[in-house]
């Protein structure tokens, strides 16, 4: 596969692997966040924590916009598709998310009608097959996925289409990282950008953590190379002082973003006042709901929605291991009471959530390469 | 929110100039590209997709520098090591 | 300097570095728990107990093994091996509920023969009589019911079984999504057979017939709910043939078994549990035809979750693995035969891959289906 193959080339890994190991220095230890959490999935997947060595400790983060949905969100949801008529449509990933009665399935098995959709151009097509139900579809997603939302609701208003709603949950990426720098448990020495979220907000957003925080950031591919390229990056500017915004995923993410998808979102969606995160509590100016334009494809207006306030259950720790403060091991009921046959939080269900990757993927002993070899590499 | 897949425009499809066909490693989906309406992709060219969508045209030029550094430091990395190993000689 | 230089690793040098002490104890509490029998928490019946991952196995074990107990069930193999007579004949059954029932490739009907067949012959019977019993619904064209009886037809002609018994049922419009299909199946296990995947043992070669993912990736499409046109098809097929001829060539065969829901990665996670060993495969050996991959990349699934309906999956002893790789190379269903991994001692109940990109990382059941992401 063309832009893929070629960024999975081992070869390529090990000289990248013994660079970054170069760039360490004797006796420091590094802590990395990957926002995104496609690249906790890809560093899982890929077994590249294989390719680091034991000083450079990468953090998860809470790019994980499945990871965030408080429970009241997935009652609501589950409250919606209640309704008479109505044929809720969602994304795989959260199907199998708890809320307090139970995920998706549990719901369709007790009734519901929740169909997995891949895009939401598929749930429109479902309100035009099917004139007599109201059709709703569950927005989730950060800024990547919420043009894709706010295109289909132009379509549908440009073609007519009144059956079709969305019950809007689009977060925004800045608030959560934002929240990670100011938090007090946490002291990370740079960021692994997100990648796609990139391809739309562009990379000036992120200034501000180089310039006010002094942290560098590397907006990062999804490959295994892309993200071995950026903690060297990383590392390289660790290593000559710097702190900037470095854009990695070049090929992709334009540095001033997509202003037709900016455009798209500015039309459809506002920013709500605030919005409850899993685990990181109330955020202000957070996250999207649809404009009073747009006020008759809101789910939450043409239907009533409970939006009660759901606490996440007492054993569940979700909130510090989005906010990197905790491996996923050291969450006290990973893997007994929470797998992700029984989970009981988010981050075990979500593919890309940090528990969900390292119980998948990671549990297993590790292999690493050694301290920087004691020989001075020149630079490039 | 991460999923995003190259592929490689095959056409447009006709009367609907927001939805193209494009082609993954074989496998042929319509997508909406509306997003990239600033500069529609041409046949031949390849996007980023994402949910249905083209998010952003992939750039040729920066893909070939990028596994060019990648390339670069695999060779500086073995020339690096040649040369350890010939120093050892001595 | 020079010293140095005279004792500097190797340029790929790695170490083995035991996770941390804490890290370490909740790792072995973490298998302590997946040891222990699996609770069925649920009250009703949801998708993902029928999509052969953790949750059906959990239902299995809850509900019908608790009820049926028995030593003849206990093995919970593919097929059942039972003394009658003087003789050892092998027992199936299996329902077939696909949706649609036409799609490239074949037909309901196909299945239900196939995959019977192949459930006895890889328990080292040979396939000799089938049942069919029809769930039919109301409204249903007697057109598609005749299509469908005719491949039934063709492939029990292919497969040498002859369907000897059946049954047929018509429930009201709603129910039964056209056709549902039962079949079950008898075949004769020869004399010192004894194949099971509680036979694998490390040093162990395991082996896969061909490409996978094909069927999967074909049902997924032919629903049309995801606008994604492909030259792909079912791999559904009858394997009777392809495993006469690997245990004719290879005595050293432990266990074989046919990849349906729940893919490869279920079969090795199956072998895994049940002999106590580890599992190690590589990603580059793996066979998946360009197209299925790249459905699957654009779905965000695993082709090794993903369901086949003619492919084996044989534990061989690793001093005959190239035999058996000549042989099943030898027939046209085998033609992409590969060797895939191997069995080790360690670490035991786990199934790892070492990726394309050199990293190893654990392929663990699924709970249900593999659900498209997004993320």
């Amino acid at each position: 596969m063309r832009f893929v193959d070629e960024f999975r080339d081992a070869d390529k890994a090990h000289a990248l692997s013994a660079r970054i190991a170069a760039l360490c220095e004797p006796g420091r230890q590094y802590k990395l966040m990957e926002v995104c959490g496609g690249h906790t999935h890809t560093i899982y997947k890929h077994g590249l924590e294989d390719y680091l060595p034991e000083s450079i400790t990468l953090v998860h983060g809470p790019g994980c916009p499945v990871c965030v949905i408080p429970m009241g969100r997935v009652d609501d949801a589950i409250h919606l598709a209640s309704q008479p008529d109505v044929i809720m449509t969602s994304f795989g990933d959260m199907m199998r998310v708890p809320g307090s009665n139970g995920a998706f399935f549990d719901a369709n098995a007790r009734g519901t009608t929740i169909k997995m959709v891949y895009s939401p151009l598929d749930s429109l097509k479902i309100a035009k097959a099917n004139p007599g139900k109201r059709v709703v579809f569950m927005a989730i997603g950060f800024e990547t996925t919420a043009p894709s939302t706010a295109m289909t609701v132009l379509r549908a208003r440009a073609q007519g289409i009144e059956n079709f709603s969305v019950f809007c949950n689009h977060v925004t990426i800045i608030p959560a990282i934002k929240a990670i720098l100011d938090s007090p448990d946490l002291r990370l020495d740079g960021f692994i950008g997100p990648g796609h979220v990139s391809t739309v907000i562009g990379c000036r957003p992120y200034e501000f953590i180089a310039r006010s925080y002094g942290k560098p950031v590397v907006v990062a591919g999804f490959e295994p190379l892309d993200i071995l390229q950026s903690i060297y990056m990383l590392m390289l500017q660790l290593r000559e002082g710097r702190s900037e915004v470095e854009n990695q995923y070049s090929r992709v993410v334009p540095w001033d973003g997509n202003p037709v998808a900016l455009k798209a979102i500015g039309e459809t969606m506002e920013l709500r006042p605030y919005f409850e995160w899993r685990g990181l509590g109330f955020i202000s100016h957070s996250a999207l709901k649809m404009r009073e334009a747009y006020a008759d494809f809101d789910a939450e207006l043409l239907f009533e929605v409970p939006g009660v306030r759901v606490a996440d259950p007492k054993a569940c720790q979700c909130g510090e291991v989005l906010k990197g403060v905790l491996k996923p091991w050291e969450c006290k009921v990973f893997g007994t009471a929470c797998t992700p046959e029984t989970p009981i939080g988010t981050c075990m269900v979500s593919p890309e959530g940090a528990c969900a990757a390292y119980y998948n993927y990671g549990r297993l002993n590790r292999q690493r390469v050694p301290e920087a070899i004691s020989i001075e590499l020149s630079r490039p | 929110m991460c999923l995003g897949i190259p592929g490689e425009v095959i056409e447009f499809l006709p009367e609907q100039p927001d939805l193209a066909r494009v082609n993954v490693s074989g496998v042929r989906r319509v997508i909406n590209v509306g997003l990239l309406s600033d500069e529609p992709p041409e046949p031949g060219e390849w996007v980023l997709i994402h949910v249905g969508f083209a998010l952003s045209k992939i750039d040729e030029a920066e893909a070939a520098a990028a596994l060019e550094f990648l390339e670069g430091i695999g060779q500086a990395y073995e020339d690096e090591l040649a040369a350890l190993r010939d120093s050892q000689i001595e | 300097m020079t010293q140095q230089l005279a004792s500097t690793p190797p340029p790929r040098p790695r170490r083995v570095l035991p996770p941390g002490e804490r890290e370490q104890q909740v790792l072995d509490r973490i298998e302590r728990a997946r040891r222990r029998r699996p609770k069925l928490r649920e009250e009703r019946i949801t998708m993902s107990h029928g999509a052969g991952g953790k949750a059906t196995h959990t239902l299995i074990e809850a509900i019908f093994l608790d009820a049926f107990r028995n030593p003849l069930l206990e093995p919970l193999e593919d097929a059942a091996r039972l003394q009658v007579g003087g003789a050892t004949v092998a027992l199936t059954t299996d329902s077939f509920v696909v949706s649609p029932l036409f799609f490239p490739g074949g037909n309901i009907g196909d299945l239900a023969v196939n995959g019977t067949v192949n459930d006895l012959a890889v328990a080292g019977a040979t396939p000799m009589y089938l049942s069919a019993g029809f769930i039919l619904e109301e409204g249903f064209p007697v057109a598609d019911l005749t299509r469908i009886a005719e491949s039934m037809r063709d492939a029990a002609a292919a497969a040498g079984v002859a369907v000897v018994t059946g049954d047929t049922k018509v429930v009201e419009k709603g129910k039964a999504d056209g056709c549902y299909i039962n079949t079950a199946g008898v075949g004769a296990v020869a004399a010192g057979v004894d194949l099971g995947v509680a036979n694998a043992r490390p040093g162990d070669k395991i082996l896969v017939s061909g490409p996978i993912g094909d069927h999967g990736v074909t049902i997924m499409l032919a629903r049309g709910e995801l606008d994604i046109e492909a030259d792909v098809e079912s791999d559904t097929a009858s394997l009777a043939d392809l495993v006469a001829g690997l245990l004719g060539a290879v005595p050293g065969v432990r266990a074989l078994r046919d990849a349906t829901r729940g893919g490869v990665a279920t079969i090795l996670n199956e072998v895994a549990k049940a002999a106590d060993v580890g599992v190690l495969i590589s990603e580059n050996a793996i066979p998946v035809r360009d197209q299925v991959r790249g459905a699957a990349e654009l779905l965000g699934i695993d082709p090794l979750y993903v369901a086949c309906e003619g492919r084996l999956v044989a534990v061989v002893d690793g001093d005959q693995a190239a035999q058996a790789l000549a042989a099943l190379r030898a027939h046209p269903l085998g033609a992409q035969a590969a060797i895939i991994g191997e069995v080790t001692a360690e670490p035991v109940g786990l199934v790892t891959i070492k990726t394309t990109f050199g990293g190893t990382r654990i392929v663990d059941l699924l709970v249900g289906d593999p659900l498209p992401r997004i993320c």
